[in-house]
């Protein structure tokens, strides 16, 4: 039998605001445990929450971005459950009215074959602002488990789509999408490592061809694409497998363990907690109003469709070209920065997303800390449309302007990569070589092509590479016709 | 009255004093401790007292009266719930659960107080969590009527209700969630008022029912319930449901005449269940005020009697998440022995709480478990809106609603332990109010003699409109133009002079 797998995200985003979503603690990461913890993290008899603004920002930032429906009134509401890392004994969520309703994230999963992909919708069914748990610290102290609440309350988007995607690509590429989206839009820092963006996949799988949903699986917290795809591949061969043998998949909750690549049982249907969901009495329901809407629309950058769209009208660049400089906003802005300081659109894209790209993957180092700037760029770019310097040339001014050797045109002065675009001296040279090579002349005139490359090379030799090879070409056929 | 003590004075006669320099915060502070300490131990109204920390408060409102600069409460000894957090002092709630808690903050309207140069005289006696009508639920014991020291206060802020009954305090705080100011003011014979929900901050208030809890003042007269509001009320960003008003000063309308005024008289509130001597008290009281100029009108607040089944299905949904913080991880009691997370959790709250608090867990989280949650909390939800509606409707034909506070005198302490629904029942005429957000206070208006022979006070319990509190104060202050009622004090705590 043919399988379909089914999978479903919900994706907890760390909002990037100066505080917490219901204190005014920090919410900085890697402080000492405990001094990010205030009365409110502590949950101190009395205390109560007041809401941030910044992470509704957030949130209405979110919804604009995948246009979805902004909810005028949406309602807090408390998950209760005791955890030692829960201090209040319940988390504020939102339930049954969250903030952001249907919206949609158009992804490109790449094809077998790289350089090529295919577009997909993939449907977003909610967005809702929540506070995060603390941490339990194992081992600090013998025989102990300690408790770090300096990240209790810190604020989470959590976003969750339909079950749209049919493969781990595919999950993976809206994964990726997501990652840069809210990165763009500047509401997380995308930061993996720290947790400020964590995935947790619903797998099911189902007779290729049939309507009904297998009973699915979550695999919570992965925070590598790496992982997703590892533990989206085990867990969907586990299910067929399983019912393939006859067995039958109960719901659970698994986790995925990157040592042995395996996804094992967390906790089943029957163990789940009843939350005992209802509206927080401490905070009122949150208005957001068209002016509020607007507000923060004016604050929002060109999102990445709109940008690919202008590249390829504006620059006349690629689709492929277009969408591979608009993957983050720190990549386009370099691009349009380098363009906006003179250089030609087509060859920034080629030395962005080549000479560059590859240099920064190397280094390990992001575009933003990119040792050669935009400025820099476009000036190399400028010296190249300018016959200044050869391309290979520019490529030696390049590695110069990496290791910081100083300006383009000192550079091109001091390594003495100056192309020679006199006329007067190329003729110089050209009749010192028509001179020493008449046999390649006469080679020429009797019809042999070849002798007239012969003869260029002998040209920009004499010229110590430095001529202009254009000119060159020119002269030459001029003094030979 | 007295000439010697000035435990019976208001708290504008005593601003006046100090401010004066008849008398000094420091020796009105000695008087008022000494009393404590002379009836604590008998009456139990105070579970916290640090002589040190209140004797060093009166110093400083002491030098600030020196220089000038005073506020109408400067110097005066207030006795606080100890529901609210105050910096440095136990603050229990009640409970054994919290027994060993040192708040490390202030409520807000401790920092109300501290800023009009108030002094902390103790944190008084409650209900654990203030979940009770008798404060036969505190962990620190019952506590006795002083004007019958076999009887109970009412709760849940039946210290305060004693403190300021015995003049064991100038005033003190309440709170009130389903009754807790007005029902102990009615029992014990003085002036307490629940304001609107959102006019007093929350912050810093041990939360019983969010969306019920209101902090208000409890003391001698409507004259200085006003001076506690402009203490206590006004916007508080520390607390979302806090109203963002123009502070207002309450005492502005005392003096108005209440000729035309329109009492409505919600006939279910003087229906079955009402005790026959209660009942004549409030009638008297009404004849008063007609002869004020107020013009009776008939009303009926047709789902009164559904209040107290909403109320508890509503206050145990929220009391059962609020009580959730106390799991002995973080601060509070903690159980000496446990094998293992479940175990802590289940040894500590179970010799945390008492059986009430445990009760109303228990309730709370019935209601709000999935498949009951529709059936019970909504429902609930529904019909609060519906009681809303009741006054809504009834304050298009009346300016306030009398009635009365409570359905009995005082009761002996025990004798509602084991029936928690007759204890329930003592709120039935204070519990719609608390549903519909709605400010109400109880006023000293007479006694009723008891079948065993005992004179106990009875309250009026005045209803007013949204943040009508100015109003409701000028109408109970009138009523104490013509009558002493809230100027009697219990014969058992009569100071030697008087006595």
């Amino acid at each position: 039998m043919e399988w379909e797998v089914v999978i479903g995200l919900e994706t907890h985003t760390q909002l990037r605001t100066n505080t917490k979503i219901f204190s005014g603690a920090s919410i900085k990461y890697g402080a000492e445990p405990n001094t990010q913890a205030c009365e409110v993290s502590i949950a101190l008899p009395g205390v109560l929450p007041v809401l941030n603004k910044e992470a509704v920002q957030c949130a209405i930032k979110f919804g604009l971005a995948i246009n979805a429906h902004i909810a005028p009134r949406s309602v807090f509401a408390r998950k209760n459950y005791f955890y030692p890392d829960l201090p209040k004994g319940y988390q504020i969520s939102q339930f049954e009215l969250p903030v952001v309703g249907k919206g949609a994230v158009t992804i490109q999963v790449p094809a077998v074959g790289k350089n090529s992909a295919y577009e997909k919708v993939v449907n977003i069914t909610r967005a809702h602002l929540e506070e995060d748990a603390g941490k339990s610290v194992h081992g600090a102290v013998e025989g102990m488990s300690g408790i770090d609440l300096n990240r209790a309350g810190t604020p989470l988007l959590e976003i969750v789509t339909e079950p749209d995607m049919r493969s781990a690509a595919e999950a993976v590429a809206y994964a990726k999408k997501l990652h840069e989206l809210v990165q763009w839009i500047g509401i997380c820092d995308g930061n993996m490592q720290e947790g400020s963006f964590r995935c947790d996949v619903n797998v099911s799988v189902r007779p290729k061809g049939t309507e009904k949903l297998g009973t699915r699986r979550e695999i919570k917290n992965l925070n590598s694409f790496k992982f997703m795809t590892q533990a989206i591949e085990y867990e969907t061969r586990w299910q067929i497998e399983t019912l393939e043998d006859g067995g039958t998949i109960q719901q659970a909750t698994v986790l995925f363990n990157p040592d042995t690549g395996e996804t094992r049982s967390m906790r089943s249907k029957e163990e789940a907690n009843d939350y005992r969901y209802f509206p927080d009495p401490d905070l009122l329901p949150l208005v957001i109003s068209e002016a509020d809407k607007d507000a923060v629309r004016a604050t929002m950058p060109e999102l990445p469709e709109a940008m690919k769209a202008r590249f390829e009208a504006e620059y006349a660049l690629s689709s492929y070209d277009s969408n591979a400089l608009t993957t983050s906003r720190d990549l386009a802005n370099y691009f349009v920065a380098t363009v906006d300081a003179g250089a030609d659109a087509k060859q920034s894209a080629n030395w962005v997303m080549g000479i560059l790209a590859a240099k920064l993957n190397a280094a390990d180092t992001s575009i933003i800390d990119s040792p050669i700037n935009a400025q820099q760029l476009a000036q190399l770019l400028r010296r190249i449309g300018d016959n200044t310097i050869s391309n290979n040339a520019a490529k030696q001014v390049f590695e110069a302007l990496w290791n910081a050797e100083g300006s383009v045109d000192d550079i091109i002065a001091a390594k003495g990569l100056k192309q020679e675009s006199d006329s007067g001296a190329i003729e110089a040279i050209i009749d010192e070589v028509l001179a020493a090579n008449a046999a390649m002349v006469d080679e020429f005139k009797a019809g042999k092509e070849k002798a007239f490359n012969a003869l260029v090379g002998q040209a920009m030799k004499a010229s110590k590479g430095k001529a202009n090879p254009a000119q060159v070409n020119d002269i030459l056929k001029k003094k030979l016709s | 009255m007295m000439n010697s003590s000035p435990i019976n004075l208001s708290l504008s006669q005593l601003g006046e004093m100090l401010q004066a320099k008849k008398i000094s915060s420091v020796e009105l502070t000695q008087t008022f401790l000494d009393r404590i300490q002379q009836y604590n131990p008998s009456i139990n109204a105070y579970i916290a007292l640090d002589e040190g920390k209140t004797l060093a408060q009166a110093k400083a409102a002491d030098a600030r009266i020196a220089a000038g600069n005073t506020a109408p409460l400067t110097g005066i000894p207030i006795a606080q719930k100890d529901i609210f957090c105050a910096k440095g002092w136990q603050t229990t709630c009640g409970s054994k659960m919290l027994a060993n808690f040192i708040a490390p903050y202030d409520a807000h309207i401790i920092t109300q107080f501290d800023a009009a140069g108030a002094v902390n005289l103790g944190k008084t006696n409650m209900d654990e969590f203030a979940m009770g009508s008798s404060n036969e639920t505190s962990y620190f014991g019952g506590v006795k009527n002083p004007w019958s020291f076999d009887r109970v206060p009412g709760g849940s802020s039946g210290g305060s209700a004693a403190a300021v009954a015995a003049r064991l305090c100038a005033a003190a705080t309440g709170t009130d969630t389903g009754g807790s100011i007005r029902q102990p003011a009615s029992l014990c014979g003085f002036t307490g008022l629940k304001p609107t929900y959102g006019a007093v901050s929350r912050f810093g208030m041990i939360a019983f029912a969010s969306s019920l809890d209101q902090a208000g003042p409890m003391a001698k007269s409507a004259e200085d319930c006003a001076l506690m509001m402009n203490v206590m009320a006004g916007f508080d960003e520390r607390d979302s449901t806090s109203l963002n008003r123009e502070k207002e000063d309450y005492t502005r309308d005392l003096n108005l005449p209440l000729q035309g005024l329109k009492v409505g008289l919600p006939k279910e509130y003087f229906a079955e269940g009402l005790d026959a001597s209660v009942g004549k008290v409030i009638e008297a009281a009404i004849a008063e005020y007609k002869k004020l100029g107020a013009e009776i009108v008939d009303i009926s607040l047709p789902n009164t009697g559904l209040s107290i089944p909403v109320y508890y299905v509503l206050a145990p949904a929220e009391a059962s998440s609020n009580l959730s913080r106390y799991d002995g991880v973080r601060y509070g009691h903690r159980a000496a022995e446990y094998t293992d997370l479940m175990d802590m959790y289940n040894k500590s709250r179970a010799e945390g709480f008492g059986a009430e608090v445990k009760r109303r867990i228990l309730i709370g989280t019935y209601v709000l478990s999935a498949g009951y949650y529709d059936a019970y909390y909504l429902k609930a939800q529904q019909i609060r809106r519906l009681i809303a509606q009741d006054f809504v409707e009834a304050f298009k034909k009346c300016d306030v609603i009398m009635g009365p506070a409570a359905p009995s005198t005082a009761f002996k302490a025990g004798e509602k332990v084991d029936d928690p629904v007759a204890m329930y029942l003592q709120d039935i005429y204070t519990i719609s109010t608390n549903l519909a957000g709605l400010p109400g206070m109880s006023i000293p208006a007479g006694f009723a003699q008891s079948d065993d022979g005992v004179s106990l006070p009875v309250g009026l319990q005045i209803i007013g409109n949204y943040f009508d509190e100015a109003r409701m104060l000028n109408v109970a202050h009138q009523y104490q133009q013509v009558t002493d009622w809230h100027e009697r004090m219990p014969e058992l705590v009569l100071p030697k002079e008087v006595k």
